[in-house]
């Protein structure tokens, strides 16, 4: 087991943002963390990130708890990227680059930045401000930044969302290629099913702060009686808490 | 600490100066409005004043100490609010960057955008005033350390707001150094303030700052008890910013407000 979440709850004054939760991430593998707006899985990326501390339970990497960890030699293990959080805006693509290898501590910058540069194709507005990116754009650069260290784990949230099919697309693939020339455990949060059938190995389902199925997407598509995952989706978030 | 993340986050907002002349533009022009406002009075003061007669330039030293104390403040505030205005917030708080690096990295760079800022200011105030800060000798760079000291942990307190309440709390690093300036006593005596009041300024570096500054361009002796305690009384600060800092952080990640920062 390479992630383990046990018992994991987040309290916020008198509301439950995340119950209880508990599932594991094999190493290498890519699950997905999917439910509908406001289910805690944005909360339970932050729990994993060290952003937002657990009121109860653990989160495990190779069977240690992630508190006996120190921060910045856990932290270099992860990374993480999402259309919600940006880069500086005023500073270039190459710069941005830059101070996240200095910050992890990449070695031999030059080259890494290069070749992930190249692998994203972001050569051709390497000088530009990232502010001035289209969203296309800016999301190859903030997956670029999500690998510049080569994490062992990379949480992506909605990696893809408003996004043109094309670009999408490209996202997708480049993420389903880097997987299978790197070893990396992937926490993919997303809305978009395609994506996640494409991309996971397995899933979980989330309601209300709990976990309400998982499986492969075979699995819970066979399981629910449905033709796809987007129906499976629609049925599992509509259903009134049978699970 | 890790001396190469400490400068790539000082390296981060060195590159936010470098690429925007308007940026530094702003960082030079207040500083220097300042110089030459209080350049004037200063120079009617002299002229005027039985308290400051013959002393050139004891007010707008004064000022020119004060705005260093502001501008080390505020620019500790604004590349904390840099990160959360170009949502970054998230991507820096999950880089393993220690906070006591992340602390260390605004307190060093806060000093660069301080100077450019200042130094053009000072500069003009030779040529056109007369006045020359030097002229404080080697205290002046006590002087500075104290002031800088305290500024940063003016800085510190107001960042754990905004860790603590969020942006909504950026009103507040723009007026908490006015809410200590009649304190400071910068530019008159403490036996102006009311008794009660004086005892509290005697709590603050500004004062032992101010009073000195002023004891040595006008009876031209150094009184180094009170520099040294000045310095004592900031470094207390200092330590004590740090900790409601740390406290700041440990509970935003408790509320969650890391996670949502900037939104």
């Amino acid at each position: 087991m390479f992630i383990e979440i046990k018992e994991l709850s987040k309290f916020y004054n008198n509301s439950l943002a995340v119950n209880k939760i508990s599932f594991e991430v094999y190493k290498n593998k890519t699950l997905g963390l999917l439910g509908p707006n406001g289910c805690g899985k944005t909360t339970t990326i932050g729990m994993i990130l060290g952003l937002v501390s657990p009121s109860e339970g653990e989160i495990l990497i190779e069977n240690k708890n992630i508190n006996k960890f120190k921060r910045d030699e856990i932290l270099r293990r992860f990374n993480f990227a999402s259309p919600y959080v940006e880069l500086p805006k005023k500073l270039t693509v190459k710069q941005n680059l830059e101070i996240y290898g200095r910050l992890y501590g990449v070695g031999n910058l030059n080259y890494r930045i290069n070749e992930i540069s190249n692998d994203l194709d972001i050569k051709n507005f390497f000088n530009k401000k990232t502010g001035e990116l289209s969203s296309g754009q800016k999301n190859r650069v903030s997956l670029a930044k999500s690998l510049i260290n080569k994490p062992e784990i990379l949480l992506l949230d909605e990696p893809t969302a408003s996004l043109d099919p094309d670009i999408g697309d490209f996202i997708r693939s480049y993420i389903q290629e880097y997987k299978s020339k790197n070893k990396v455990t992937i926490l993919l949060a997303s809305h978009n099913m395609g994506e996640v059938e494409r991309l996971c190995d397995s899933i979980i389902m989330m309601k209300k702060g709990k976990i309400i199925d998982n499986g492969t997407c075979e699995e819970l598509i066979k399981k629910h009686g449905r033709n796809n995952l987007e129906e499976t989706f629609l049925k599992l978030a509509r259903s009134k808490d049978e699970f | 600490m890790n001396f190469n993340k400490i400068y790539a986050l000082g390296l981060r907002h060195l590159y936010l100066i470098m690429n925007s002349f308007p940026r530094v533009l702003d960082l030079i022009y207040w500083p220097t409005v300042q110089i030459f406002l209080w350049g004037f009075i200063s120079k009617f003061f002299t002229l005027n004043s039985e308290y400051y007669n013959n002393t050139v330039g004891v007010i707008l030293t004064a000022a020119i100490l004060y705005d260093f104390l502001f501008r080390a403040s505020i620019s500790f505030n604004m590349m904390f609010l840099e990160e959360i205005w170009s949502r970054n917030f998230t991507n820096l708080f999950i880089a393993p960057i220690k906070i006591r690096e992340i602390i260390a990295a605004l307190t060093l760079t806060a000093i660069l955008r301080t100077l450019i800022g200042l130094v053009p200011a000072v500069l003009i105030s030779v040529p056109l005033f007369g006045v020359s800060i030097l002229k404080l000798g080697l205290p002046l760079i006590f002087l500075l350390l104290s002031l800088y000291l305290f500024g940063i942990t003016l800085g510190l307190l107001v960042t754990s707001g905004l860790l603590r309440y969020g942006p909504s709390f950026e009103n507040i690093a723009w007026a908490s150094l006015f809410f200590l300036a009649p304190l400071g006593c910068i530019y008159y005596p403490i036996e102006i303030l009311p008794f009660a009041l004086q005892i509290i300024a005697k709590g603050l570096p500004l004062v032992h700052i101010f009073e000195e500054m002023r004891n040595i361009l006008m009876t031209e002796t150094v009184n180094y008890l009170n520099i040294f305690k000045s310095i004592i009384i900031s470094v207390i600060y200092f330590f004590l910013g740090v900790v409601v800092f740390y406290l700041s952080y440990f509970g935003a990640k408790k509320r969650g407000t890391l996670i949502n920062m900037g939104e």
